[in-house]
Parts: C-alpha cells; sequence; structure tokens
C-alpha cells in the first residue's frame, strides 16, 4: 500500500528487501542440508522396490540352510527309502527323527546325524494325547513294555505292530496285550504252558500245563550255585528246553536288558513265586 | 591432477642428468629418455599403475556384486512365485516337531516365548469353557484340565500370517518390514530399530524381539530355503502333513489343489488382513 501511494522509484521497487534475501539464502543453506543428509543417511537401496531397502531381500536369503530335506537324502540311501517309502512312516521326512542334515550332506563321513533310540523320543508322537487324532497310533509309555527301547520290537523305516502267536491271542486276548506290554514280552507263551492240539477243540477239558514248582521259574532266575552276581545278562545263554532259543517264535530280539536273578534257598522259601510275581507282567510292585 | 604434480619434481631432479650425458639436445626430449629406464626397471608407470589399480577395483567390484547376485539369487525371479501355505488342525498330532525345527533352522533363542511358530491346544470342556495352551517343544505336554471334564479338544499350529495387507508393515516407522514381490513379510534385521511398534500391531501374536540383535523377528517362511526350491523347515519335519506350503499363483502345486477342494479359513477374517495362511476346516473356536 505504501509502495503505490508514495512510489519513490521502479529501481527501490525492484530491489529484493534484504531480510528477504538472507531468508532465501537460509532457505537454500537448508535445502542443500536437507539433500546432503538424505543422501548418507538414507540407505542405497532404499526405496528401489518399495519403502524397504532392496539389499535386505538377498539378505535374508542369505541365511544358512541346515534342513536339507528328504530329496538329498535319497541320493546316497537309496535301501533305506526303498524301505521307507512302503511302510507308514513314508510320508514322515528323514529330518524328523534324524534331526538337521545339511551339515551331514556336505560332510558324510565327519558330521553323522544323530540316531535316536531313547526310550522317550517315540512317545513324543505316539505317546497317548487327548488332544491327538482319533485313530492316531498312540501307546501309554509307562504301562507300554517300560524301560524297552521301541526299536526292539518296532521297525522306524517301515513300522507295523508286533503280531503274537494267534492261537492263544484270539482267546486270551487280555492276557497277551499285558504280557506284550511286559517284560515278558519276548518270551513265548509256551515256553511256560504246554497247550495241545486239543485245547483249541475243547479249552476246559485240555487245559494246558501251568508250572507248578519254585524251580521251573528258577531255571531262568536261580542264581547259580556260588555266583556274586544277582543278574545274568543275555549271552550267558538261557535256553528254553522245548524251542531251544530265548525267544525263537516271536521273531523278536533277545532284550537287551539282564534277567533279575535270586538266591533260590534263601528268597521267599515258602511261597512259590506265582504268589508274589505276576508271570504276565513280572515288573516289581 | 596428482600425475602432474607428482611429475614436475621429477623432470626437475632429471633435467641436468640428461643435460650432461646430451647437452645439445633440449630439456623436454632428454627427460623423456631419462624417464624410460626407470619405468622399465619396475615394469609398470606411475600413470599405468594407477589406470591398471582403477580398472582392477572397478573389476573387482563388479565381480563381487555379480557372485553376490548369483550366491542369492541364482536364477530365482521373485515375481514369478506367490507363497502360501494350508494348515489343517485335524490332521496335528502336537508333537512339537516344527517349533524344534524351525528354533534349529533360524536360529531362533530358546526361550519358549520366543517362537517363529508354535503349537496351541485348544480344550472345549463340558461346562463350555474353551481353554488354549501353547506346547513347549522340549518337554511333555498335559493337558491343563482333567479328562473327564474335556468335551473336545485338537491342535492347532500357528505361524505368521503373511498377510498381503499387514498391519505391521503399515505400522513400521523406518520401512524394516516388508512385503516382498513373492508375498512374503520380512524382517531387514541392519535396518530395525526395535521400537516394538510392529509386536504390538501384528494381531495373531507372531512376532517377538530377539534380545541378542534387540530388532524384531518373525517367520519368513524359511524365505533362504524357498527361494533354493526347498520347502519351510517345519512343512520338511512335520510327521503328519498338516502343514502344506507351495506356490499361490501355480494351478498344479498341491497347495493350489488343496485349496480347490477344502474348505477353508483365515484366522481373524473380519481385520481384512488377507492372510496367506489358511487353515482347513478350523473349528469355530480357533481365534
Amino acid at each position: 500500500m505504501s509502495d503505490r501511494s508514495s512510489d519513490p522509484g521502479g529501481d527501490k521497487r525492484r530491489r529484493v528487501p534484504q531480510q528477504v534475501t538472507r531468508l532465501l539464502v537460509l532457505f537454500a543453506l537448508f535445502g542443500i542440508a536437507l539433500l546432503a543428509a538424505r543422501h548418507y543417511l538414507v540407505p542405497a537401496t532404499f526405496g528401489q522396490m518399495g519403502h524397504y531397502r532392496a539389499a535386505a531381500i538377498p539378505q535374508n536369503a542369505a541365511q544358512p540352510v541346515k534342513y536339507a530335506g528328504r530329496e538329498a537324502c535319497a541320493d546316497c540311501h537309496q535301501d533305506v527309502i526303498e524301505l521307507h517309502s512302503s511302510g507308514r512312516h513314508q510320508f514322515v521326512g528323514c529330518e524328523t527323527c534324524h534331526g538337521p542334515a545339511a551339515a551331514h550332506a556336505a560332510n558324510p563321513t565327519e558330521v553323522k546325524p544323530r540316531v535316536p533310540r531313547e526310550r522317550d523320543f517315540c512317545p513324543r508322537c505316539h505317546g497317548y494325547d487327548p488332544s491327538r487324532p482319533t485313530g492316531f497310533a498312540q501307546i501309554e509309555p509307562a504301562s507300554h513294555n517300560p524301560g524297552q527301547p521301541c526299536v526292539t520290537c518296532h521297525m522306524p523305516h517301515a513300522p507295523a505292530p508286533p503280531t503274537l502267536p494267534a492261537s492263544c491271542g484270539a482267546c486270551h486276548g487280555e492276557i497277551a496285550r499285558t504280557k506284550a506290554a511286559s517284560r515278558h514280552a519276548t518270551v513265548p507263551c509256551t515256553r511256560c504252558h504246554e497247550a495241545s492240539e486239543q485245547h483249541k477243540q475243547a479249552p476246559r477239558a485240555n487245559p494246558p500245563t501251568k508250572p507248578t514248582t519254585r524251580e521251573f521259574c528258577g531255571q531262568c532266575h536261580a542264581r547259580a550255585a556260588g555266583a556274586s552276581s544277582g543278574v545274568r545278562g543275555p549271552e550267558s545263554g538261557v535256553k528254553s528246553p522245548e524251542a531251544g532259543g530265548a525267544t525263537p517264535d516271536t521273531g523278536h530280539r533277545t532284550p537287551d536288558i539282564a534277567i533279575p536273578q535270586i538266591d533260590m534257598s534263601r528268597h521267599g522259601q515258602r511261597f512259590l513265586c506265582w504268589q508274589c510275581h505276576y508271570p504276565h507282567s513280572p515288573e516289581v510292585r | 591432477m596428482e600425475e602432474r604434480k607428482d611429475e614436475a619434481p621429477g623432470s626437475r631432479l632429471q633435467a641436468p642428468e640428461s643435460r650432461l650425458q646430451a647437452p645439445g639436445s633440449g630439456p623436454q626430449a632428454p627427460n623423456q629418455e631419462a624417464r624410460s629406464p626407470k619405468p622399465e626397471d619396475t615394469g609398470v608407470d606411475r600413470r599405468e599403475f594407477l589406470q591398471k589399480c582403477g580398472v582392477a577395483a572397478a573389476l573387482a567390484w563388479v565381480v563381487r556384486v555379480a557372485t553376490a547376485e548369483a550366491e542369492q539369487r541364482a536364477d530365482y525371479k521373485a515375481a514369478e512365485h506367490l507363497y502360501g501355505m494350508v494348515v489343517d488342525p485335524a490332521k496335528c498330532i502336537g508333537c512339537g516337531r516344527c517349533m524344534e525345527a524351525c528354533k534349529a533352522e533360524n536360529d531362533v533363542p530358546a526361550d519358549p516365548g520366543m517362537c517363529r511358530t508354535w503349537v496351541e491346544r485348544y480344550i472345549l470342556t463340558t461346562d463350555g469353557q474353551t481353554i488354549v495352551q501353547s506346547l513347549d517343544e522340549r518337554g511333555p505336554n498335559k493337558p491343563a484340565v482333567d479328562e473327564t471334564r474335556i468335551l473336545r479338544t485338537f491342535f492347532v499350529p500357528k505361524l505368521c500370517n503373511q498377510c498381503a495387507k499387514a498391519p505391521c508393515v503399515q505400522v513400521c516407522p523406518v520401512g524394516a518390514t516388508f512385503t516382498t514381490p513373492d508375498g512374503v513379510v520380512l524382517v531387514d534385521k541392519d535396518y530395525c530399530i526395535g521400537c516394538r511398534y510392529c509386536i504390538q500391531a501384528c494381531p495373531y501374536g507372531a512376532r517377538y524381539l530377539d534380545p541378542r540383535t534387540r530388532t524384531a523377528d518373525k517367520c519368513t517362511f524359511c524365505y533362504h530355503r524357498i527361494t533354493k526350491g526347498l520347502v519351510p523347515a517345519c512343512v520338511e519335519v512335520c510327521p503328519a502333513g498338516a502343514r502344506i506350503f507351495g506356490e499361490l499363483k501355480d494351478r498344479n502345486s498341491p497347495l493350489a489343489r488343496y485349496l480347490r477342494f477344502s474348505m477353508l479359513q483365515v484366522l481373524k477374517p473380519h481385520l481384512n488382513t488377507e492372510p496367506k495362511v489358511y487353515y482347513a476346516n478350523l473349528d469355530g473356536e480357533v481365534r
């Protein structure tokens, strides 16, 4: 308003006021400082693909692989893969049980993957849990053949339920099931009972034999005279008189646990063994 | 510029010597003659040396960048892929192998509160309660209530849902978490400031703060594996086939087939996060 009214001269109107020039210089400096800061502070690849550092993608992808994948196992272990592909575990990856094996695949001789044989390994999948889907194979680890590693009876690469002699188990199912989960699991029924062929037709008229003396149990569980050890290992050669072997007809391995042995003259003299021990599930209770 | 500066004192030194040998010649020619034997001794001229250095450095940089690219990418083109996963809770046996494998593969802290994937046990009781328990991959897990009170119970595996509209990506103030062209939400550990906004924002509780680096961490669908053609570690070890991983775009992938033939849901659909992890035949109680 004052400019227009006074109108002192054209040069005065054209001249930019000093304070504005100073402000413009300040703004320019600020802008340059901002650009310089942006140049140095914003990472090189930021904004190339989006609001992020594009270099972070290859960085994430460069992480080392530890699980090689089941295809890598097939390169060397074709025999196991063949066995595995027909069994109930065919969709279970090798590394589910054997652990991360990329290091083993890279250096097969020096790095070995784990081979789990511990008793508590298989129940992580097959131990009873009410939340598991119906029909999934489960056992109660506390009563299912306690103390025995699962691989004694089950082949982990192609597992199947172990079979019992059907001629006994067909009728004596409860006993068969109890015995199957006991220390005597690998002892055949005929080791202690002699059943005639007629027993199958007329069971009550032709009952099988039962042991009658302490000495019968003593065949396996008596300590030899003068022996100091209270147990006898499987290597001492416990032979069943009928079959000539400890576990001939089940096809199972001889248990690795030592057989407990007692001094017959001093252990419970007045009693018969089965008055205290149940032979079908002989754990001490 | 530097070359010329260096040359100047050299010529001054050499000049008198050459003048003694050949007094008739000009100052420029003897200078060149005197200089020429010197490079022959060492084999390389300084200019040449610097030039070669420059070329070598440039070459080394090109090679380094090229090999790094090759190592990480090979012939992988992210834009051609879109990954997804189907979880089938009806198949899950709650063995915890996925959690174990994830921790081993991705070097996740052993703390049970820090998981990239985890398994929840849902228990619907006879008196109408719903109890949710997280499994511990290390120990034996027992249901929290007596079996006589259980009406129905099942396991639900959980992980980052790799949302197409990920809240964690939206809230990150520095752009340290992002969605890749192949649909995976990743964390840039070098750029994360550890402010935990993303941990708060994730409606699925899929994120945690790594106490060693003080940065956010989460499931990456094992990005280092899937870009090499492998499946994520949890999918590799799942003995029950409860997780199906694959391409969403490819109609022939097992995942696409599963998507076509199953009744599917996503978790918390009302939040409009558009997850790429689908749940087959999910119970309404699962949140």
